[in-house]
């Protein structure tokens, strides 16, 4: 059978599909570096099989269920059909009908949201947590607690169907929802040693490498743009280009209020605050990228920058959270969810088919009320499904290392090598060699007169 | 006679040494990041499931020229500062030293090494 112009669609609808599932793929990268970068070098080499682990566990398990859990129906609380992708019909997930993109390529996308959602539950273990505790949580979230937030927002569930509840690419769904289990795990593992000194104060234990920190961030945004415009599930209709915008102009506009509000309080232009303004402005502007103008993104955007380094100051003097996700990813994803509520354009909401249009534009603070309900019974749920899981890992399989172990590193404890091994060690063929001498020096000895030279030279003589 | 004393301790311990040393009126110290081995067991270490044996462990060396009178109560200071009991706590030496030189200031001997109000390291 010949192709026709009609079959063009789907398949660009799902070339988009795929490409942004990739670009969101790609911050694993980010992930990756923004812990090895926070960590000391004694912790940099864990970060890898971790991130390598939680990816491979997120993909089998959400194949296996998860995605049906998901997406596969409209119950209020769980979906039911297609477990391991046992159905490619479009009909078999009725929430994302409205694309035409293949299932597998839909299946892949919402996978690899997962996958970021899980990898921000780490950012407040590292350093201490034990191994196997990354493998046992990583089943459980990637089974279970993620697919059913994200039945309930993304999938056809009772706050996206029944209220109205507006997260376009994930403020709640994969921000918060990740926070919220790194915030129950923090509880539970506690501070690192040497955090708080004998009196209480917390103490800086800089992470080692900032530069890696950096192109973490611009990894993130840049895989930002597959998860935000992606989140269309298609490009036909062009709404993915002003998402684009959009995501851009709300991370440029929080980059500039952490930098602004951090040189106001510390007379610095702090690094890591600059950076933990561009991860907490891009998570804002998350839910709000399909649902709002372009003039409402900047202000979504600064007012994260702001709020992030409060809380990260905040928060620090509370409890530990070495790369700042509780506010770069919990806080700001919480005002991201909650600015639908203001920001929200009654337009976007009507071509959306969710909830309405936010309070600047209605004087209603109908939909601010059930943005606030979502955020309420999502952080709920997950936390005390996370504490739950975190409580048993501790007692049956232990959740932390021992001082000892802590004070040697994560890497030669729990992996037998370093990130960084000549830091630590003498490694054979890396000995001591002296500096090469510049050019022309020593300078060239005479060449010995030879034989015939004297002979010649008698000659002459 | 001056006396440089060398501690090798645990990096925890450091900032509690460094606290005792400045109460004494030591005028100042020279830390560095070494490796080493003793009783403490080290560990195995395994690249690409081929493993070795390592023995050397990362301490902290501190290294000051103390005034003759506050040798011993330097030296009893390290050790009650640095001690956790375990197997790995450290060692500290005491040298003679010929002399000491302020360069800024051009002082020489006991006073270069000395100074009356603790300075507050690290507060």
């Amino acid at each position: 059978m010949e192709p026709t112009l009609n079959d063009a669609i789907p398949a660009i609808e799902t070339t988009w599909v795929i490409v942004a599932a990739v670009l969101v793929m790609f911050m694993q990268v980010g992930f990756l570096f923004l812990e090895v970068g926070f960590s000391r070098m004694k912790n940099a080499g864990t970060v890898v099989p971790k991130i390598l682990a939680n990816f491979s566990i997120a993909a089998v398990c959400y194949w296996a269920v998860g995605f049906a859990l998901a997406f596969g129906g409209a119950g209020w609380f769980a979906g039911t059909e297609g477990t391991f992708l046992g159905t490619t019909d479009p009909s078999a997930f009725p929430a994302m009908e409205f694309s035409q993109a293949a299932v597998p390529a839909k299946f892949f996308f919402q996978f690899v949201f997962c996958a970021v959602s899980l990898a921000i539950v780490w950012g407040t273990t590292i350093e201490r947590i034990k191994f196997g505790a990354y493998l046992i949580y990583a089943v459980i979230f990637s089974a279970v607690i993620y697919p059913i937030i994200s039945h309930w927002i993304f999938g056809g569930g009772w706050l996206q169907a029944n209220l109205g509840m507006q997260d376009f690419a994930g403020s709640t769904v994969v921000h918060l929802t990740g926070a919220t289990g790194a915030f129950a795990a923090l509880l539970l593992l506690g501070p690192r040693l040497g955090k708080y000194g004998d009196d209480g104060k917390p103490n800086v234990i800089p992470g080692h490498n900032m530069p890696l920190v950096g192109l973490a961030v611009l990894v993130l945004w840049f895989g930002w743009f597959g998860f935000n415009a992606g989140s269309t599930l298609g490009a036909v209709g062009l709404r993915f280009a002003d998402v684009v915008v959009v995501t851009q102009l709300g991370a440029a506009a929080g980059v500039l209020g952490a930098m602004l509000v951090s040189y106001v309080i510390t007379r610095k232009f702090d690094m890591g605050m600059t950076a933990n303004g561009a991860i907490a402005a891009l998570v804002a502007i998350t839910a709000p990228s399909g649902y709002v103008e372009y003039w409402a993104a900047p202000i979504i955007g600064f007012v994260a920058g702001v709020i992030v380094v409060g809380a990260i100051v905040w928060i620090d003097h509370r409890l530990d959270d070495p790369v700042g996700a509780l506010s770069a990813h919990g806080i700001a994803g919480i005002w991201g969810t909650l600015a639908c509520g203001l920001f929200t354009s009654p337009r976007l909401a009507e071509l959306n088919g969710i909830g309405d249009g936010g309070l600047f534009y209605t004087g209603s603070f109908h939909q601010l009320g059930v943005q606030a309900v979502g955020v309420g019974a999502a952080f709920v749920s997950v936390f005390a499904a996370s504490f739950a899981v975190f409580y048993a890992i501790k007692r049956v399989h232990g959740l932390r290392v021992a001082e000892e172990e802590e004070r040697y590193g994560l890497d030669i404890v729990e992996h037998g090598m370093w990130g960084y091994p000549e830091a630590f060690m003498p490694v054979p063929g890396s000995e001591y060699r002296p500096p090469a001498m510049p050019r022309g020096w020593p300078p060239r000895q005479p060449a010995p007169v030879t034989q015939s030279q004297m002979a010649t030279r008698f000659q002459e003589g | 006679m001056m006396k440089k004393i060398e501690a090798i301790i645990r990096h925890e311990r450091l900032q509690y040494v460094q606290d005792a040393l400045d109460q004494l009126g030591v005028s100042g110290l020279t830390v560095s990041e070494v490796v080493g081995c003793g009783r403490q067991k080290g560990y195995t270490e395994q690249y690409r499931g081929q493993r070795a044996n390592i023995s050397l462990l990362p301490k902290i060396k501190v290294e000051s020229v103390v005034p003759s009178d506050v040798v011993d109560e330097a030296v009893e200071a390290i050790v009650a500062a640095a001690r956790t009991g375990a197997i790995g706590d450290g060692r500290v030496f005491v040298y003679d030293v010929d002399q000491s030189i302020r360069i800024r200031t051009g002082e020489h001997g006991e006073d270069s090494v000395r100074h009356e109000e603790p300075v507050g390291w690290g507060h």
